[in-house]
């Protein structure tokens, strides 16, 4: 049975040594947001935002979610749908007591 | 005994297989999903038993506290009870007896996607369930909190909290893996031409269910951790002395909570929903919505777990959120009570056991439902909360619900699972016993509970004996009831009549195979050309 | 496991295997649950308290579980080549490159104890609240994590003898491509917990 993705495909050496360095490029870039405070404020968020973007990249090309159907993708939303349902309506109680 | 199938010279699975030398480890290695499911059947049979005889003790104590036991017993004597009934019966339940043994062969498929992966969930239920009775038996006291284990009870108490958290931390593995393998099942393992709304409406329920278990498990899992690392290593995540707030336990405890009698009744209602067509020879009335409510109440139910903590201290805000969406939880609900009596309407209704008992759920189920949405209000809910009035209305879902499925699946699926069939005459008494049971036992808590007792008290004032004395006399009925239901199938398995493949002229693929199955589901995977409820073509139901 | 054609339904594993990683997600997903609310309540106190933790040795943490991803994402490519002892070299480099993780985190644990500052020390609870809370979280984060990438260590060993044993094959990568996940897995759980802990000061 051939998965979603066509289990013939195989990555390039190349692909994956590129996605690599960016992500250290963007650890350098999260260290510096914080430590330089470049977003002033917003510097914690701006971590944060660059954190999601290599977990964006580890998932897309390390776990190949990128390659695969719109049903597991779906699916991941779902659950991280869940944890922010969770974590919002907790914040509906402490954020307004 | 059970050994026979209809087509002589076919053994069924029951039948030895001479891989091991004793049969219970034969047993105990099998990954045929038809033997975990018969083990795990009787596993949760028994432990529902234990936790009845815990219950009764329960009701006779409160005739009048003290004569029986003390406050601190009592205490741990409805700890366990709940502890027992939730996470050892109620929730396991279904899925893992009659999902087990029904799912495959409702998909047409030979077994579950993973088949050692749910013998794992097998022993971890059993090791999980260990655990927690160890909890009982071994030095220091067994549990007191409540099987909620609220902090900073939980945290304090020395009773044997640890190990009986670190049971259910076990169960919930068990549960999640259960989970897992049925939603991959359905997505891979359904038979050609069997097409998502081609599936019978148990499957449907199995699959919401799955994403239940999967999803809100780790939550309690996590929780249940910060219990034990609460009382080994004093993180004090949940003590204000330490930063901590006592309602985010609640918060997170329930997060699972909520979502897990999701877990108890969904599958409950798919059961109802194959019987009723059967008894009443007609298509399941409005099936694709009675499939989408499924997953509506899965999903809508992830949201409302705050409408158990409305006295507990959370803003305003957060209690109208979580009230609002607790009245939409029971739109889904309601388009399948809707769907069941339509489809019985105008039927050729035989009322067997498993309709009876059906149809009992219809109407318990109903007003359980119903007592939610007054206590799912803000304002009676601050009356209400924490009295009898709760405890009547969670036995009325729980158990009305869920429990009373369970008979009907019992009685439903009996002559597949064994071969036999049980006498029809002790099953109509046994039921009426249990049903007037049931209703004088519970109904009289939303009485008591209105008037103001509270609950896990082990005494009150003397305006409510009354309320107590009524409800304890219920409970005598339904007990005699639940014996009689029991003795009956059970001397139906072994001196019961043998039973054709199709008793009740059921149109989903397991009454297609001999009673009880072979080891191999289908001689041939089945081609599927239609829905599962074609009653269009109404054959005579086969005479037993 | 076999499909009823009997076919070996690599599909279903790895569709098993991501359910199973978003249960971990909601498993984990707890524990930020608390970190978000106690960081909202104690927002100064968590600024304070991140400044003891070491930067640098969480940076190169960072780094060491970003390559360690990488090995194992090549390793499952070699595989798929049919060049086993390189794949089996790479999944070596993964866990050796874990093992430095645990290390490095066994330092820095060690660290901190020094100075008293564990669950419920008395140095600790004298932070105050929220420092107390932030510490407490740090333990059980970083703990916990540290079980999986152990666990991750260990299960890819067993992948290195099945892929030598040739029960792993260019045909028959589910498992290496399972544990793959898992692993990337643990590194995206730390790729949050970086920021977390460490650049909030």
């Amino acid at each position: 049975m051939k998965d979603s993705s066509g289990e013939t495909r195989i990555i390039a050496t190349r692909a994956y040594v590129a996605v690599w360095l960016v992500l250290l490029v963007l650890l350098a870039a999260t260290l510096a947001v914080a430590r330089l405070q470049l977003l002033a404020r917003y510097s914690v968020l701006g971590s944060l935002l660059i954190a999601t973007v290599k977990a964006g990249l580890v998932l897309a090309f390390f776990m190949h979610l990128k390659y695969e159907g719109r049903f597991l993708k779906g699916l991941l939303l779902l659950t991280l749908s869940a944890l922010g349902l969770f974590i919002g309506l907790t914040f509906a109680d402490v954020w307004y007591r | 005994m059970v050994q026979m199938s209809e087509s002589p010279g076919e053994a069924s699975f029951y039948a030895r297989t001479g891989r091991y030398r004793w049969a219970i480890a034969e047993w105990m290695m099998s990954t045929d999903h038809k033997r975990i499911g018969v083990m795990y059947l009787g596993a949760i049979l028994s432990f529902f038993s234990v936790g009845v005889v815990l219950g009764f003790l329960i009701r006779l104590s409160l005739l009048d506290p003290g004569w029986l036991m003390g406050a601190q017993t009592y205490n741990e004597f409805f700890t366990v009870h709940g502890v027992i009934q939730i996470f050892l019966f109620i929730i396991p339940g279904i899925p893992v007896a009659f999902g087990n043994i029904f799912l495959p062969i409702l998909i047409g498929a030979q077994d579950v996607a993973f088949p050692r992966i749910n013998r794992l969930s097998w022993w971890l239920y059993v090791t999980g369930a260990l655990i927690v009775l160890l909890s009982l038996f071994i030095k220091g006291s067994p549990p007191d909190t409540g099987w909620t284990f609220y902090a900073p009870y939980s945290i304090r108490t020395p009773a044997n909290i640890s190990t009986a958290v670190l049971g259910v931390f076990v169960l919930g593995f068990s549960s999640i893996l259960t989970g897992l393998n049925f939603v991959t099942t359905i997505h891979r393992m359904r038979a050609p031409g069997m097409r998502w709304f081609r599936m019978p409406a148990f499957p449907w329920t199995l699959y919401a269910t799955g994403w239940v278990q999967m999803l809100a498990t780790p939550v309690l899992a996590i929780t249940l951790l910060f219990i034990v690392l609460g009382r080994f290593f004093g993180v004090g995540f949940f003590d204000p002395s330490k930063g901590g707030d006592p309602i985010l336990y609640e918060h997170l405890f329930w997060m699972y909570s909520h979502p897990a009698v999701y877990i108890m009744v969904l599958p409950a209602m798919g059961i109802i929903s194959e019987i009723v067509p059967v008894f009443s020879r007609r298509a399941l009335f409005g099936y694709v919505a009675v499939c989408m409510s499924a997953l509506g109440i899965a999903i809508v139910g992830y949201a409302v777990w705050g409408h158990h903590m409305f006295t507990s201290g959370m803003s305003d805000t957060a209690r109208v959120i979580f009230s609002f969406i607790t009245f939409l939880v029971a739109v889904p609900s309601g388009v399948k009570i809707f769907n069941w009596v339509a489809t019985l309407y105008k039927g050729s209704i035989s009322l067997d056991a498993p309709l009876l008992f059906a149809c009992s759920f219809i109407f318990t189920f109903s007003i359980g439902g119903l007592t939610g949405l007054i206590i799912g209000s803000l304002a009676p809910n601050l009356h209400l909360h924490g009295t009898y009035f709760i405890v009547g209305h969670f036995h009325y879902v729980m158990f009305g619900g869920a429990g009373i499925s369970i008979l009907a699946g019992l009685h439903y699926w009996f002559p597949k699972i064994t071969g036999r069939m049980y006498s029809e005459r002790y099953a109509r008494i046994g039921w009426l016993n249990f049903f007037v049971g049931f209703h004088i036992l519970y109904f009289s808590m939303f009485v008591l509970g209105f008037q103001g007792m509270p609950r896990r008290y082990f005494d009150y004032p003397p305006q409510y004996h009354t309320g107590h004395a009524v409800s304890t006399m219920g409970s005598w009925f339904l007990a005699l009831g639940l014996v009689i239901i029991f003795g009956n199938l059970l001397y139906g398995i072994f001196r019961g009549q043998r039973a054709p493949a199709n008793p009740w002229g059921g149109k989903t693929l397991e009454w297609t195979i001999p009673s009880p199955p072979p080891p191999e589901n289908f001689r041939e995977i089945p081609v599927i050309t239609r829905g599962a409820y074609h009653y269009e073509d109404e054959e005579v139901r086969e005479a037993p | 496991m076999s499909t009823q054609t009997g076919h070996i339904d690599a599909a279903g594993k790895k569709m098993g295997m991501w359910f199973f990683l978003f249960t971990e997600i909601l498993f984990f997903g707890g524990m930020f649950l608390l970190y978000s609310i106690f960081r909202y309540k104690y927002a100064q106190d968590f600024h304070n308290a991140a400044a003891e933790e070491n930067i640098v040795l969480g940076t190169v943490n960072t780094a060491i579980l970003l390559t360690s991803s990488l090995c194992i994402a090549l390793s499952i490519s070699a595989i798929r080549r049919g060049e086993r002892f390189f794949s089996s070299w790479l999944q070596l480099v993964t866990i050796v490159m874990g093992v430095a993780f645990l290390v490095i985190k066994y330092f820095e644990w060690m660290a901190k104890i020094d100075i008293g500052i564990y669950p419920d020390s008395p140095v600790l609870l004298k932070m105050g609240g929220g420092q107390t809370l932030f510490f407490g979280l740090y333990y059980v984060m970083t703990g916990l994590h540290g079980l999986h990438v152990l666990v991750g260590c260990v299960v890819i060993a067993f992948m290195m003898h099945f892929t030598m044993k040739q029960t792993i094959n260019r045909g028959n990568v589910a498992r290496l491509e399972n544990t793959g996940l898992y692993w990337h897995f643990v590194d995206i759980v730390w790729i949050y917990l970086y920021p977390l802990f460490y650049l909030i000061t």
